[in-house]
Formats: C-alpha cells, sequence, structure tokens
C-alpha cells in the first residue's frame, strides 16, 4: 500500500511542479493546492498506513492506528485552505490592479511607492 | 506563576481578537495596541528574570506529560529573542502613528502587527516541531497581510511572490516533519534529540537536516534562497518593512540555530561545513548587493542578509564562544537593523525619494537624525564599544577555534564593507550642498525620531553594558552548547 501511496504522492508532486511553472496566476494556485495534497499525503504515509483498532486508552486491541499523523495533516489541511484562499483574493485583486494575470507581464510594473 | 512563559503569546492573541472589533476607532487602536506591547515588554522581562534564576521554564500544555502533548519550552535564548521582537514591536507601533497613514489604520493594521508577533513570539518559545511550523504560518499570515495591506501596485506583485515562495516553504517544512516523525516517531523536540542521539545519527537524519536548512534557509533568507528578499521587503512601508527586516528573517535563523545545536550535533563534518560554506557566501553576495545600489532602503535591506550570514558561521563552528557570539549579534543585528529602517524611512518621508543621489546635505536641518544615523551606522559595523563588535569578536574568536580561518578572516573584513556601504549614505545623503524638498516642513522630524533614537540608545547600552548582559548571555549559550540541559529540563528525568 506504501508503495502506491508513493508513486500517488510523486505524481502529485509532479503535476504541482508543472503547473507553478506556469506562467497564469491560476494555474500557480491550483499547482499550490495539489502540492499541499502530495504534502498532506506524504505526512499521512510516514507515519505508516497500519489497519488497527482507534487508539483508545483502556482497550486492548493488538495493533493501534498511529492517531498523531491524522491530527497534523488537519492541521495542516486547515492552514493550507486558509492560504489557498488568501492567495485567490489576492490573485483577484491583484488582477483588478494590475490588469493581467500572466506572470510574464507582471514583471517591471514599478507602482506609486 | 508556572504560566508565564504563555503571557507574551497570549497578550498579543487577545489584544489582536480585541481590535478586530472597533477596526474605525483609530485612536482607541493606538491605545490598546501600545499599552499591550508595553504589557508585552514586561512580561518578558520577568521572565528573563525568572530564567536567569531557576533555569529553563517548560509548560506541558494541558496537562499532557511532556513527550507526548504540546510542550512550551522558554529557554534563555527564547526569553530574550522574545523581549527583543517585543521591544521592536512597540517601537514600530508608535512610529506607526505618524507614518502608517490612517487608512491603514482603518484596515487592520494593528491588529494584524498583533498577530505577527503572536506568531513570532510562539516559533520561539514553543517546543514541539510540528508546533513550530504552525505558528510560522501564523507569523506568515499575518505577514502576508501586512505585505498587501494598501493594496499599491508594487505591494500586489511583491505579495504574490512572497506568498508563493512562503507556500512552498512551507510545504517542504511538512515533509521534512514527515520524514522526521517517520525515523524517530515523536515530534517533542527535546524527544527528538534524545531519539537522534540514541541512533547516532545515520545518512538520513543528515538528509532531514539538510531539509531543515532549506526551509529556514528560505525564511532566514541565507545564500541562494535570499533572491525572494530585496524585492519583497522592498514594497510595504517602513514600520512593516523594520518589523519584517528585524524579526521574519530572525525566526528562521534562530530556527536554525535551535535544529542544528539540538538535533543534528552528532555528524557535524558535513551539515557544519555546508552551513559554514553557505554562511559565507550569504555575507558576500549580502556585501555585493549593498556596495552596489545607490537605493537606501536597498543597502539597509542587503545588509540584513550579510547578517544573517555572519551569525550562521558562527553556528557552524559550534564553539561555546562562537555561539555566545552569534546570540550577542542576533540581538544586536534585530535592535539596529529596525532602527536603521525606521531612520532611512525618516530620511525618505523628507526627501520623498530613496534614491542616494537625489539626497544631500541633510545634517544642517536635522542633526538630530544625522548623529542618530551615525551612531547606528557605527554600532552596525561593530566598531567597540558599540555592539556590534563584541558579538562579531566572539565569533571571529570561535571562527579560529574551529580552524576556519578563511571564513573568519572573510567575517572580519566584511565589517570594513558594511561601515564602506552605510556610511555612502552617510556621506553622500547627509553631507554635501543642503537641498530643500517638496513638503519636508510638513514632516514630524522629532516625533519620529523617537522610535529610532530608542532602540539606538538601548542597542548602545547593549554594547557598552555588555558586562551587565553578558551572563545572560552565556547563558544562552551553555543551552546551545549543551543540549542535555535542554532535555532534561523538559522530560524531567
Amino acid at each position: 500500500m506504501e508503495i502506491v501511496m508513493i508513486f500517488v504522492i510523486g505524481i502529485l508532486f509532479t503535476c504541482a511542479t508543472y503547473l507553478m511553472l506556469s506562467k497564469s496566476l491560476l494555474r500557480i494556485i491550483v499547482g499550490t493546492g495539489l502540492l499541499s495534497h502530495g504534502v498532506h499525503l506524504l505526512l499521512l504515509t510516514m507515519g505508516g498506513l497500519k489497519n488497527g483498532a482507534a487508539p483508545l486508552l483502556g482497550e486492548n486491541a493488538e495493533s493501534y492506528t498511529d492517531p498523531v499523523p491524522q491530527a497534523l495533516i488537519l492541521t495542516a489541511i486547515v492552514i493550507s485552505f486558509g492560504v489557498t484562499a488568501f492567495f485567490l483574493v489576492l490573485a483577484y485583486r491583484a488582477y483588478q490592479e494590475l490588469g493581467t494575470d500572466n506572470m510574464e507581464k507582471l514583471r517591471g510594473i514599478e507602482g506609486d511607492d | 506563576m508556572i504560566n508565564l512563559l504563555l503571557l507574551p503569546i497570549l497578550i498579543p492573541l487577545i489584544t489582536g481578537v480585541i481590535l478586530i472589533f472597533f477596526p474605525k476607532n483609530v485612536m482607541a487602536q493606538r491605545w490598546v495596541t501600545s499599552i499591550s506591547a508595553f504589557l508585552n515588554i514586561i512580561g518578558a522581562g520577568i521572565l528573563v528574570q525568572k530564567i536567569r534564576k531557576d533555569g529553563i521554564q517548560t509548560l506541558d500544555v494541558s496537562s499532557w506529560d511532556a513527550p507526548f502533548g504540546i510542550t512550551l519550552v522558554s529557554d534563555m535564548l527564547s526569553a530574550l529573542l522574545v523581549l527583543t521582537a517585543s521591544i521592536i514591536a512597540f517601537v514600530s507601533i508608535i512610529y506607526s502613528f505618524r507614518s502608517i497613514g490612517e487608512e491603514r489604520e482603518r484596515f487592520y493594521y494593528y491588529p494584524c502587527i498583533s498577530f505577527l508577533l503572536v506568531g513570532v513570539n510562539g516559533a520561539f518559545t514553543t517546543g514541539d516541531i510540528f508546533n513550530l511550523f504552525v505558528f510560522f504560518e501564523v507569523m506568515l499570515m499575518a505577514s502576508y497581510t501586512l505585505l498587501v495591506l494598501g493594496g499599491t501596485k508594487v505591494q500586489l506583485r511583491e505579495s504574490i511572490k512572497y506568498l508563493l515562495v512562503n507556500i512552498i516553504s512551507s510545504a517542504l517544512f511538512v515533509i521534512t516533519v514527515a520524514y522526521l516523525y517517520s525515523v524517530v516517531g515523536t515530534l517533542n523536540m527535546a524527544h527528538i534529540s534524545q531519539r537522534i542521539s540514541e541512533v547516532g545519527q545515520p545518512g538520513i537524519i543528515t538528509v532531514i537536516a539538510i531539509l531543515f536548512l532549506i526551509v529556514f534557509g528560505l525564511k532566514g533568507a541565507i545564500f541562494p534562497l535570499y533572491f525572494w528578499l530585496p524585492g519583497s521587503y522592498y514594497a510595504p512601508p517602513i514600520p512593516v518593512m523594520a518589523l519584517f527586516g528585524a524579526l521574519l528573517t530572525k525566526v528562521g535563523v534562530y530556527a536554525i540555530m535551535r535544529t542544528y545545536t539540538l538535533f543534528f550535533y552528532h555528524d557535524t563534518g558535513y551539515t557544519s561545513q555546508i552551513l559554514s560554506i553557505l554562511a559565507i557566501l550569504s555575507i558576500v553576495f549580502g556585501l555585493i548587493g549593498a556596495l552596489a545600489y545607490w537605493d537606501i532602503k536597498k543597502i539597509i535591506i542587503y545588509n540584513i542578509i550579510i547578517a544573517v550570514g555572519v551569525i550562521l558561521f558562527g553556528v557552524s563552528s559550534m564553539t561555546k564562544d562562537a555561539l555566545t557570539g552569534s546570540v550577542f549579534y542576533i540581538i544586536h543585528d534585530m535592535l539596529i537593523k529596525a532602527a536603521l529602517f525606521l531612520l532611512v524611512g525618516i530620511m525618505i518621508r523628507i526627501t520623498g525619494t530613496s534614491n542616494l543621489k537625489e539626497i544631500s546635505g541633510l545634517i544642517k536641518k536635522y542633526p538630530g537624525l544625522a548623529w542618530t544615523f551615525f551612531i547606528g551606522a557605527l554600532s552596525l559595523a561593530g566598531i567597540p564599544p558599540l555592539s556590534g563588535f563584541i558579538g562579531k569578536l566572539l565569533i571571529i574568536k570561535g571562527g579560529f577555534e574551529a580552524a576556519d580561518y578563511l571564513g573568519a578572516a572573510i567575517v572580519l573584513m566584511s565589517s570594513l564593507l558594511i561601515l564602506f556601504s552605510i556610511m555612502k549614505i552617510f556621506i553622500n545623503g547627509f553631507w554635501g550642498p543642503s537641498r530643500s524638498y517638496k513638503g519636508e516642513e510638513k514632516v514630524p522630524v522629532k516625533t519620529l525620531l523617537i522610535a529610532p533614537v530608542i532602540l539606538v540608545i538601548l542597542s548602545t547600552l547593549y554594547g557598552v553594558g555588555a558586562d551587565a548582559v553578558f551572563p545572560y548571555i552565556s547563558q544562552a549559550a551553555e543551552t546551545l552548547v549543551k543540549p542535555e540541559i535542554y532535555i532534561d529540563a523538559v522530560l524531567k528525568e
């Protein structure tokens, strides 16, 4: 199972890198979204994909699932959600003010300081 | 008083939340923020004294015992940095009153500064590697807002870059934490250190060490990863720039100091060498930037990169002297960088330009500004008895002890070029024929000057009174040299 997951993560990272290297701002944002998905899956996989009972005190199961990576992912998802939302708003405002979402054209616009 | 170390995180957090409710009442915003920032300084000061007396303070949040729950740890290094950060925040807030403009003040400027302080102080205080990531994000989120607040074209453009760079570095941070967790199976920093020393330091840990260097290097702007800094820090208004320049990069540097002295001290052959080379290259490239530009903001910005290099060179030597020097220098640099940014801000307000070639003869009309800048400049370059000297002396001494003669020589030579780069501003900007500038009468120079003068006085006292400060610094370095002290304090064995 871990091997499959690693391939999935690799594909996600590849797509994210490709998108982030493109010129359109919206594609870059989608790329960052994919990157954070890849990171979250990696975090889950690195904790070990075990099958087992819920990690409860007083329950005598043979194997437990490690709860820590899940807690970490939950935190990381919330953070990346917030950052992506901010990025989208920023991109929209930048599009309104600067009149373009093409990173090439953004270069060299000197604003009023 | 066991919750004392929570104060520097809680005070700004509560202040920020309260401030959100009445954004349009600017006077109340100013009062509440400055009082809370002042309380924060007092809290941090008490914390420093407490640690001086009783050693490292820890707090197991929600009473989960050390390796299982999140632990907050305040050793001397983090307490001193929290104190310095609080002082700089207070001073920047005072400076903002007359310079940031009411438009920004109405749009959640002060809450953002409070939240920034939550993130910075939290990152200094936490003893849990994932919690460090969370506080980094709190700090970054506030910094995104502060960077873009005002919405001028240049700010929007630079924010996009800054945001993208930081998203990638945060993703790398989580990846690194995931690798580390899969190897050692714990997140508590003291516990991680213990586990790593049990297994020695196999290759995979060295890989993780380099990944950490990339992550924190992106935040702290070391040599190949500083490319975003000169553009992004150039965009926001001056008080925000001072906060960013003094605090944000130093959080990255602190994280490198902490991880490299606590986790990766077993097999230092490879990691220390890389750190030392990168530090030296940061100094060299920072110097090239600082000497090449005729824009006063850019000159100071490139001086940030030089200072990061000097501090990290001390960390890479790993001797007691060098680490003491690094701790001494990081605090000095926070104070003096904030002061210089604020002073340069006044110059830009008076002249309306940041191009050094269009500025001259300011000393006739503004002698106070000129001499404050002069003292700040000497202190930055490390002229004895000012504060830059002692830190640099110890770092160079440590470099010689570690037999890194070339590196130590470059740090030594860099002082001369730093002096040149900063004196360029003084000679061209303050001397020469006096000019008159449009609208200079309206600039409240005296009121604006209060904030940088406080910082320059503090920094001078810090240098002249080094004897009084030294026990604190040396206690901070002691923990860095002997990680056992930190581990024992956290795990209570």
